[in-house]
């Protein structure tokens, strides 16, 4: 096993080694072009440079212009024209645009974003900000690429699995436009960090996964008065919000909500479903993500948001939902404005710079968890090892030959997550199906029970085992059977396999494959 | 749109960010709901909340969607595409032809 593992952080080092070295030989050769470029002469100031640019092949221009150089030579770019001359030409789509033109996209230069979260959403958003020319872009993650990752996080690859999150995108970004001054911030975001990491930046996106972390993230932005840009996504649905815009001191009105005005409570733990657990498809996490980074373009290169009377206006609060079933695909609904009661932005505000700084506000805590699953006694469990043993074994005491149709193995996973792959001769009866089913007392029928169950009944002494991903549904769903009387009262055992489909592939069958 | 007897109205109640796996699958329903609550008031979102938990609702997690006798946190009830809170929460009256869109918040990113 340690060898195993010193091979993977090898493979990994030497991922990360050659990465950087590429990058390396892609910044010399991209040196060696500017000077290239350089020593071909700067662009032309005299009228005629334009005629002569016309139909007459390069080297002959250069002849002649080599000739003429001598003659009154024109100012550094630099001095005579607000942008250089790379500017101009790589930015020329967006600066033709009367939405951001000469000064906006000044203001993009002089921006500064902190990117918080370099996944599924903060993949896209980078990409799409370091193309704009955002001048700064901080890159706040505290993960290393995983091959899971790269169908939707597009600054990652391959090779870069096993990398951090960080050095992988600033790789990616710095390959795509070298003006941007990137900063990373290899750690998780804490309350301890949040504000002085969040300080140095005109505006915030979060690109995070978890309630918490949108939380603290929401908070520090209203202390340190920072417009933030937030998304979510999950499977084929997406949210979006422009938050604390304009971002205005606690107490003021006329601020945007943040967070916890939207949402005062968090959500009870039982309900949150990770990208891991619900699964994501990588163009809806990607649509919010360039989405987020299009959000801060409109807000970094707005002229003065300042009404005739001197007031700080933003266009008014409102949620993007975006499903990628529906039609249409894309909804926008009201939002409320500040809460009067805010915990953060209200005038009766609790939450403060010290308290955050100080680690006094347990935003983990405050957001719950979900405890371990222990619905069932230990006689009501059995390892994947000692499942294998009923499966492939000969039965010391019987002297029987092992048969699969010895007992019933029942596996609760949802039907998509079956089809991938099972163990042969398991039965399919989704936890959702199971769920379902009213709660009731003792063996009694009823109308509405689905088939599985008369089947189940039909078969009374064969012990039943039950299979999931992890090993909490099939507890749970082990409760539900006997609750349902298919124990007859205990003559019949049914159990789980400990630890799901992970042990068994850890323990018994290393191919099964890990999804 | 609206019943004969006019008694109960028509109202489209909708699901998103995952709600709708409460619901069958089902992101949009039409649904036929009584004019006035038990106690003769005009129906609003907080009688509506109870009607689907009792009428509506098949799966057996109703916590999933009520908590305390109203939508539990983490869900935004949206009237005719704005926030609740913009139109009086669920003392809100409901009227024929209104859509009540019930958002689950998300976190993935
Ligand atoms: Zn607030």
């Amino acid at each position: 096993m340690a060898s195993a593992h010193l091979i993977d952080s090898l493979q990994g080092q030497i991922s990360s080694c050659e990465a950087q070295l590429q990058d390396l030989r892609r910044q010399l050769a991209e040196a060696q072009y500017s000077q290239q470029e350089e020593q071909r002469g700067r662009p032309n100031a005299d009228p005629l440079a334009f005629d002569f640019s016309h139909g007459i092949h390069d080297d002959f221009r250069s002849e002649i212009e080599a000739v003429l150089s001598h003659t009154a030579r024109a100012p550094l770019p630099s001095e005579r024209w607000p942008l250089n001359r790379n500017e101009y030409r790589r930015y020329g789509r967006q600066l033709i645009m009367p939405e951001v033109g000469l000064q906006g996209h000044l203001r993009l230069k002089n921006a500064s974003v902190l990117i918080i979260g370099v996944g599924g959403l903060g993949c896209p958003a980078a990409a799409y900000l370091a193309g704009a020319g955002v001048g700064t872009i901080g890159l706040v993650d505290g993960d290393v690429v995983e091959e899971s990752n790269l169908h939707r996080q597009i600054l990652h690859s391959t090779a870069r699995v096993g990398m951090s999150k960080v050095d992988s995108a600033m790789v990616a970004l710095h390959s795509l436009n070298p003006s941007v001054n990137l900063v990373p911030y290899k750690d998780r975001l804490t309350p301890e960090t949040a504000i002085s990491t969040i300080q140095d930046y005109d505006l915030v996106l979060d690109c995070t996964d978890t309630p918490a972390s949108r939380y603290l993230v929401s908070d520090a932005c209203v202390l340190t008065g920072k417009p933030l840009v937030s998304a979510a996504a999950l499977r084929i649905d997406g949210q979006l919000m422009v938050l604390n815009n304009p971002p205005l001191p606690a107490g003021d009105t006329a601020g945007g909500p943040c967070y916890r005005c939207v949402y005062p409570k968090p959500p009870p733990p039982e309900s949150i479903e990770t990208c891991g657990e619900g699964g994501i498809l990588g163009p809806v996490v990607g649509v919010m993500g360039v989405l987020q980074a299009l959000e801060a373009i409109k807000v970094l290169t707005r002229s003065a948001p300042v009404s005739g009377d001197g007031v700080v206006t933003a266009e008014p609060p409102s949620l993007l939902i975006f499903c990628a079933y529906t039609n249409p695909m894309f909804r926008s609904i009201r939002l409320r404005s500040r809460k009067a009661k805010c915990a953060a932005c209200s005038a009766q505000a609790t939450i403060t710079p010290e308290a955050l700084t100080s680690g006094s506000l347990d935003y983990v805590q405050f957001c719950g968890s979900i405890a371990p699953v222990h619905a069932l006694n230990s006689d009501e469990r059995i390892s994947a090892e000692n499942y294998a043993k009923v499966r492939f074994d000969v039965n010391p005491f019987t002297g029987f030959e092992p048969k699969n149709d010895s007992h019933i193995l029942i596996d609760v996973r949802e039907k998509v997550q079956y089809d991938l792959c099972n163990i042969e001769g398991s039965v399919n009866i989704p936890y959702s199906a199971v769920t379902r089913i009213p709660a009731r007392s003792g063996n009694t029928k009823s109308a509405e029970d689905p088939e599985w169950i008369a089947e189940l009944k039909k078969l009374p002494e064969k012990p039943v085992f039950v299979v999931c991903r992890k090993g909490n549904d099939s507890q749970i769903t082990v409760r539900k059977m006997k609750e349902l009387g298919l124990d007859n009262g205990g003559q019949r055992w049914i159990g789980d396999i400990k630890g799901g489909l992970v042990a068994w592939r850890q323990n018994v069958d290393k191919e099964f494959p890990d999804y | 749109m609206s019943d004969p007897k006019n008694d109960e109205f028509a109202i489209t109640v909708e699901f998103s960010g995952g709600l709708e796996m409460l619901f069958n699958n089902e992101r949009k329903l039409s649904l036929k709901i009584p004019t006035k609550d038990d106690s003769g008031e005009r129906s609003n979102v907080a009688f509506l909340v109870r009607y689907m938990c009792d009428n509506v609702i098949k799966d057996p997690r109703k916590e999933l969607f009520v908590l305390d006798d109203t939508v539990r946190p983490g869900i935004l009830v949206l009237i005719n595409d704005a926030d609740w809170e913009l139109e009086g929460e669920d003392q809100y009256e409901l009227k024929d032809g209104d859509n009540i869109l019930f958002v689950s918040t998300l976190h993935g990113g």
